[in-house]
């Protein structure tokens, strides 16, 4: 099953007759929730078909909502000059705008067992890891520290240095993208360690999950992230 | 590793009936070198700090809160974060100092020190269970309610506020209800219209484990909008766990006495200052070695430039 990320793009004149494009106005693309490319139940038990479901019908799509609304807000406040309104807009957009981008990352990190998630990784990202972290388990371990010490909500990633050719693990606190810890940070794998990604499941015990997650995680689309920045 | 960074002494003392106790901002530290030391005096090894049970049984806030809720939440997270904590302090220079020492000293003007997330977090949730109830919600009366009324218009605008607050706090955090009776510290200043409107109701939020004793406000009420709280019974839905938390949990005579205490601690304070700014026109020594009884401070004598 394909992914389908699906984008409507609308025009928005300035209450003008708006079957005409005026040369002004631009068109503002808003987004709206990709579909899972497995059912919710599919990555069980790593992860419940409970928390599949609230986490990209809820939390995913309300990310989406506020994202295109604080959008739409920020279009107009830039066509009319408003300043003050685009600068009070940016935390919104950062927040629900990486909410956005972030969980879009995630469910192509995510993939049933049978579909090949929990396979280790091979090729030059393979070798990639196990040159500059060891080994794979060693890797894992590494970012099962850092997700399991993250105080509050955020996320751990993989992610490669397009600069550099360099792997890093990195945190980001709430919903702030990986390119925040630097220019050059390509995501390879993200894991999110908000509460709300397995509380259901695993209550507080962060570590259990960030132990049972590794059986679900898509290394195919990592490495082909990797190879695309790396090649 | 101690507060080397942190030149303030603390002042502190004992609120009886609640066994509160907040650090007061003293006068500024006239001597540079000076640190937080250890009284030599006090050689005895305080007792841990301990999980306090909330004050009602696990299930008595059903079905507002579950039980589940509260076995977890306090049963486990509050645990982990006392737990933690003591392991942190143990033979350390935060040892012996109360919960609010800890949480100012660590806090270190936001360039947090490793001790502070337990420290903040264990206190914080020990006053979130106080700030509950069953059969809570309701409205305050009597002083509390005419502040409330003068400082955000009306109590359903003062609702609306504070659940706008918890409602956007993003990530993990706190909402909360505070008093705020502070200046700035600025040593000449003196303030030319002194008036009972320099003492004010505020609604601030917070992330992660920040309360607003760092900023020296007194907290009156909070609620916890980390995720564990409401995620077994609200799931996503943060709005109705901060509704039913307003019209059935809150306990506005906990409010109401911390309120109380916080008017009394804003008198003491200002008669304290009164007392400096006079003895320091009258030319008189400053009086920190009469507060030495009061006063505890941390061992660093390694750290001493002077001694080079």
């Amino acid at each position: 099953m394909a992914l389908r990320s699906s984008v409507t793009r609308r025009t928005l004149t300035l209450g003008l007759n708006s079957t005409r494009l005026l040369p002004l106005s631009r068109s503002l693309q808003t987004f709206s929730l990709p579909d899972l490319p497995y059912d919710y139940g599919a990555l069980e038990p790593a992860i419940s078909g409970e928390i599949m479901q609230l986490h990209h019908q809820k939390h995913h799509r309300t990310y989406i909502t506020n994202y295109n609304k604080a959008l739409e807000q920020l279009h107009e406040a830039i066509q009319k000059g408003d300043s003050s309104t685009v600068v009070k807009l940016q935390s919104a957009i950062k927040f629900n705008g990486g909410g956005h981008v972030n969980h879009s990352i995630f469910w192509k990190n995510l993939a049933p067992i049978r579909e090949g998630g929990g396979e280790p990784p091979k090729a030059s990202l393979g070798w990639a890891i196990d040159t500059h972290f060891g080994s794979l388990e060693s890797l894992i371990q590494k970012m099962n520290t850092e997700g399991a010490a993250l105080q509050g909500s955020g996320w751990v990633w993989l992610g490669v240095n397009k600069e550099l050719k360099k792997l890093v693990i990195e945190t980001t606190p709430n919903q702030d993208p990986l390119v925040t810890k630097g220019p050059h940070l390509v995501p390879l794998l993200g894991i999110d360690v908000w509460e709300h990604a397995y509380y259901l499941q695993y209550k507080n015990v962060r570590p259990d999950y960030l132990k049972n997650i590794w059986k679900v995680i898509n290394w195919k689309y990592a490495s082909e992230v990797y190879e695309k920045e790396c090649a | 590793m101690a507060a080397t960074t942190s030149m303030v002494t603390s002042l502190t003392f004992t609120i009886p009936s609640l066994g509160l106790r907040l650090p007061t901002r003293s006068y500024p530290c006239l001597k540079p070198q000076r640190r937080f030391v250890r009284k030599a005096a006090s050689n005895v090894i305080t007792a841990t700090y301990e999980l306090k049970a909330p004050p009602y049984p696990l299930n008595a806030l059903e079905p507002h809160m579950s039980r589940e809720t509260l076995e977890y939440h306090w049963g486990k997270h509050h645990r982990t974060y006392v737990e933690n904590l003591n392991k942190q302090v143990v033979g350390t220079d935060l040892e012996g100092l109360s919960l609010e020492d800890i949480i100012i000293v660590t806090y270190n003007k936001g360039d947090i020190l490793p001790a502070f997330n337990n420290a903040a977090q264990a206190w914080n949730h020990d006053f979130f269970w106080e700030s509950m109830k069953p059969g809570g919600g309701g409205k305050p009366s009597g002083d509390l309610l005419d502040l409330i009324e003068r400082d955000f218009g009306s109590f359903e605008r003062f609702i609306e506020e504070f659940k706008a607050a918890a409602a956007t706090q993003f990530g993990s955090g706190w909402a909360w209800l505070a008093y705020k009776a502070n200046r700035l510290d600025v040593e000449n200043a003196v303030n030319p219209w002194p008036s009972e409107k320099d003492k004010e109701l505020v609604i601030v939020k917070s992330p992660n484990a920040v309360n607003p004793l760092v900023w020296d406000y007194f907290p009156l009420l909070t609620i916890d909008v980390w995720e564990h709280a409401y995620y077994l019974d609200f799931q996503n839905r943060r709005p109705d766990y901060i509704s039913v938390f307003m019209e059935k949990l809150v306990s506005w005579e906990t409010v109401n006495t911390r309120l109380e205490k916080a008017k009394a601690r804003a008198a003491e304070r200002e008669m304290e200052e009164e007392r400096r700014r006079k003895e320091e026109e009258e030319g008189k020594p400053t009086n920190e070695e009469e507060d030495d009884d009061l006063e505890m401070y941390v061992d660093n004598d390694n750290d001493d430039s002077e001694a080079e």
